[in-house]
């Protein structure tokens, strides 16, 4: 076997209940190299990479590291092959300096000898160029710097395989180019390095080679030299596919939502939104395209007055609705869904039934201290009649039902709530063809009674078929508001990598 | 290699058979214990069982154990309910029992309804303010609930010590530092031979189980204690939720600080408590958090309390020797939540399964 390569994942599979999460995927990983994994959501990347680190062990198929097959039953086994991860969320104790940080977990000894560790402190940041202050205590730094000692600390344990879970996501664009020397820095020294990523332009400027997934399955491995924007989101959303989905003519009726200059922080002070400005008019579906954490989170909690407004303004009919509590918002007919990773979030209570996820956003309105789940109860039997929801009962905790019925749970309680403007996020998420379409119909038939909905969704090509027109989220940035019927694929694709739309504007 | 892997799903007969599992391991390890003092664990478990409910007399002294455990849990259930972690109910007990004495001891004149009327307010508002103060910081700051309640019971312990040796002491007492007795007005009346405090604590068992179930303010704290982001969602104020549960929870608590000081003690010291609070905590995880099962539990518990009393004097068993039996026996059924939440599995087995 040829010692240069690092990485070979032959034929891997995974199963989660009924989801296969990965397929036969295949990954060759080599010295001195780095090695983007493009997908989108629910591709099975991170699947992939928990599997080379030891956190899940998959169903089939072989990994071999440097030559050797191995088998790994945790974490600390990959540790040990010289495998690193560094993970979205960070791993650190924050009260500890960044040399505790380091050394925290080693085996061995149980004296420290300070001298000796300084040294090899000062040894890898000369190595890799990586400068980081080893008396600092986490709580006082910046993003970009813990993500620093997380990757100092994998080099300590002496990896030389790295694998980064969508690194640049929380990272400023300073912050990134660091990264990137950083990263290029270990190339040289001959790790191979693996990365998570979704954003097209840092494949293109990192990377040597691409593998992208979809839907669980290797598509295709590329150089990235002789590749394109076009060409790996040809490969990652799929060329074609065969669901048509009806796009309702409507009348678009006068504007109901107007954002103007919209800028909200997260806790870290970055800017998640940078001056949006957009309009939603009733009888249309604007959809919101993006490489997930783009914004379009944040965008949602804002206009639900969940999230600080950090300046701009949302007007609401003519009203600024800026600061109005979440109740307040619901009761004027702005009604919310986001569909989080995990399916529940925030819209619904895991351990409840059915009724009590209903009565949640209805109770409210009535009278008194006590609450009547009887009107709750027809409701909850209409939905399921109507949306063909699966359930044993009404008062069956919604936990216990799979991830498509939960979400026609969330979004029929929406809709039954006759709201003017219906904001859903991922509404699909995981659904399969038939319960897709169940969700487009509702979408249409709300549209069509004048509704305005924004829709921000994952899969361009039911955007483009769905939406009247198309709004393209980067980096927290309106890349373009376009014209779904007048639009492609590939210029979406190259707005969501970054592009400024230079065509004509809806 | 042994791994822990969390149950999706258990049935009724599969917890139920653990739990009575855990009940004979704890017999059976407590026997050997018996065993080595020299006694026969059968006799002595028989009249730990007729020490409890042997007589009359002794189910009333068990009860009067109950009462207490059934209101506090009551109480504190509501607070854990909405994850919020209420450890003080110790201290609430005796702010509610010092409000009320404060009431008892100034107006000892006043007709007997109306006194002790009067002295159920003053209970709910010692009892509720004092679980209020670290609720605010929590609201406020974000300090966390687990170590403020547990310091405010200090407060208050050392409070009500004050107030014994100082202020309130009895002139009467031949200085012994006592706060005086209630006069008759101050004292719970009896039915059945045991102070009506047992109809409070079934009238309460049934209020709460109607507020947390059907009433508005219920259904906001369970939504609040499964997530605050889907609280917000939904509208909710949810710092609002959490003072006035909060209020509530400590209030309750409160109840039992009145009703032990004019039921029990008939005055007011820090015995009054006499670790209810902390004893409740078990009783209210015990039941899981339902309110009805609370009613059994704390029975049960009781009877572990009063037969273990019984013993010490039946079988000249020490009391530390005792307290061990009740120790081993509560550690086993404590451990045996975590097979109905967990189950182990050896890792050749596991790696089969996977596949």
């Amino acid at each position: 076997m040829n010692s240069n390569i690092f990485v070979e994942m032959k034929n891997i599979s995974k199963v989660f209940g009924s989801v296969k999460a990965n397929q036969n995927v295949n990954l060759t990983v080599k010295k001195g190299e780095v090695h983007a994994l493009l997908g989108e959501n629910g591709a099975g990347k991170s699947t992939l990479m928990n599997m080379l680190s030891g956190i899940y062990s998959p169903d089939g198929g072989s990994i071999f590291i440097h030559g050797k097959e191995v088998k790994f039953n945790s974490p600390k086994d990959s540790i040990k092959m010289g495998i690193g991860m560094i993970h979205q969320h960070y791993r650190l104790v924050d009260v500890l300096t960044a040399k505790e940080n380091i050394i925290l977990g080693q085996k061995g000894r149980f004296f420290i000898n300070e001298k000796k560790l300084s040294k090899e402190i000062k040894d890898i940041s000369e190595k890799f160029d990586l400068q980081i202050d080893p008396d600092k205590k986490i709580y006082d730094m910046s993003v970009g710097e813990k993500q620093n000692i997380e990757i100092f600390k994998v080099l300590y344990r002496g990896a030389d395989i790295l694998i980064l879970d969508e690194p640049t996501a929380v990272l400023t664009p300073q912050e990134t180019e660091k990264l990137f020397k950083i990263i290029n820095n270990m190339k040289k020294q001959g790790c191979a390095i693996i990365i998570i990523t979704h954003k097209l332009n840092e494949v293109m400027e990192i990377s040597d080679r691409v593998t992208i997934l979809r839907k669980g399955e290797t598509i295709k491995t590329v150089e990235t030299d002789i590749s394109s924007p076009k060409i790996l989101t040809d490969l990652m959303v799929g060329k074609s596919t065969n669901l048509s989905i009806e796009r309702v003519k409507t009348k678009k009726t006068k504007s109901l939502l107007s954002i103007k200059n919209l800028v909200v922080q997260d806790r870290e002070k970055v800017e998640v939104l940078k001056n949006i400005s957009f309009e939603l008019s009733g009888g249309e579906i604007l959809g919101v395209a993006g490489v997930s954490g783009s914004g379009q989170k944040e965008l949602c909690e804002a206009i639900a007055g969940l999230y600080p407004v950090t300046s701009g303004s949302i007007t609401y009919m003519d009203e600024n609705i800026v600061g109005k509590t979440p109740r307040q918002i619901i009761k004027k007919g702005i009604s919310m869904s986001f569909i989080p990773e995990d399916r529940l979030g925030m819209g619904l209570v895991a351990s409840m039934d059915m009724v009590d996820n209903l009565i949640l956003k209805t109770y409210l309105n009535q009278k008194g201290f006590i609450i009547n789940r009887k009107p709750a109860k027809e409701q909850a039997e209409l939905l399921i009649e109507k949306l063909q929801i699966k359930t044993p009962g009404v008062y069956h905790p919604i936990k216990q039902l799979s991830g498509g019925n939960i979400q026609k749970v969330l979004l029929g309680r929406e809709i039954e709530l006759n709201p003017q403007v219906l904001i859903t996020a991922y509404p699909v998420r995981g659904l399969d063809i038939g319960a897709s379409h169940t969700i487009y119909d509702l979408l249409n038939e709300q549209k069509k009674k004048g509704v305005g909905v924004l829709f921000v969704g994952e899969d361009l090509d039911v955007l483009m078929e769905l939406s009247d027109r198309i709004m393209v989220l980067c980096d927290g940035e309106i890349k373009g508001i376009v014209d779904a019927s007048k639009i492609t694929k590939e210029e979406i694709g190259l707005m969501m990598a970054g592009q400024k739309y230079d065509g004509e504007v809806s | 290699m042994v791994r822990m892997i969390k149950r999706a799903d258990i049935t009724k007969f599969k917890s139920i058979s653990i739990r009575i599992i855990a009940i004979l391991g704890a017999l059976i390890v407590a026997g050997l214990f018996i065993k080595l003092l020299g006694h026969n664990p059968l006799e002595v478990y028989k009249s730990m069982v007729l020490g409890a409910f042997g007589t009359q007399h002794r189910i009333r002294q068990t009860l009067i154990i109950a009462i207490p455990l059934v209101i506090t849990s009551v109480g504190i259930m509501i607070a854990f309910k909405m994850n919020f972690w209420n450890i003080g109910a110790e201290g609430q007990i005796l702010m509610g029992a010092f409000l009320a004495s404060f009431v008892a001891l100034n107006f000892p004149a006043l007709p007997k309804p109306l006194l002790l009327t009067l002295m159920f307010i003053a209970g709910i508002i010692g009892g509720g303010l004092w679980a209020l103060i670290p609720a605010m910081l929590k609201v406020k700051f974000d300090t966390n609930e687990t170590i403020t309640t547990l310091m405010m019971n200090y407060i208050a312990i050392k409070w009500i010590t004050y107030l014994q040796y100082g202020p309130w002491k009895d002139p009467k007492a031949m200085g012994f530092p006592k706060i005086a007795d209630f006069s008759q007005q101050g004292q719970l009346p009896k039915l059945f031979g045991i102070h009506i405090g047992w109809i409070i604590a079934i009238i309460l068992v049934v209020i709460v189980y109607m507020f947390l179930h059907h009433s508005k303010k219920g259904f906001e704290i369970t939504v609040v204690g499964q997530s605050t982001d889907t609280a917000r969602y939904a509208g909710m104020d949810v710092k609002k939720v959490m003072l006035s549960a909060l209020f509530i929870s400590g209030g309750i608590c409160g109840i039992t600080g009145m009703i032990q000081a004019s039921g029990v003690a008939r005055s007011l010291s820090v015995e009054v408590s006499a670790g209810y609070g902390f004893t409740a905590i078990i009783t209210a995880w015990l039941s899981g958090l339902r309110s009805i099962v609370i009613v059994p539990v704390s029975i049960l518990f009781a009877m572990l309390l009063q037969g273990g009393s019984y013993i010490q004097t039946a079988f000249q068993i020490p009391k530390a020797a005792a307290e061990i039996l009740q120790g081993l026996i509560l550690f086993f059924i404590l451990g045996s939540e975590f097979f109905i939440r967990y189950k182990l599995i050896w890792n050749k087995k596991s790696s089969k399964e996977a596949k």
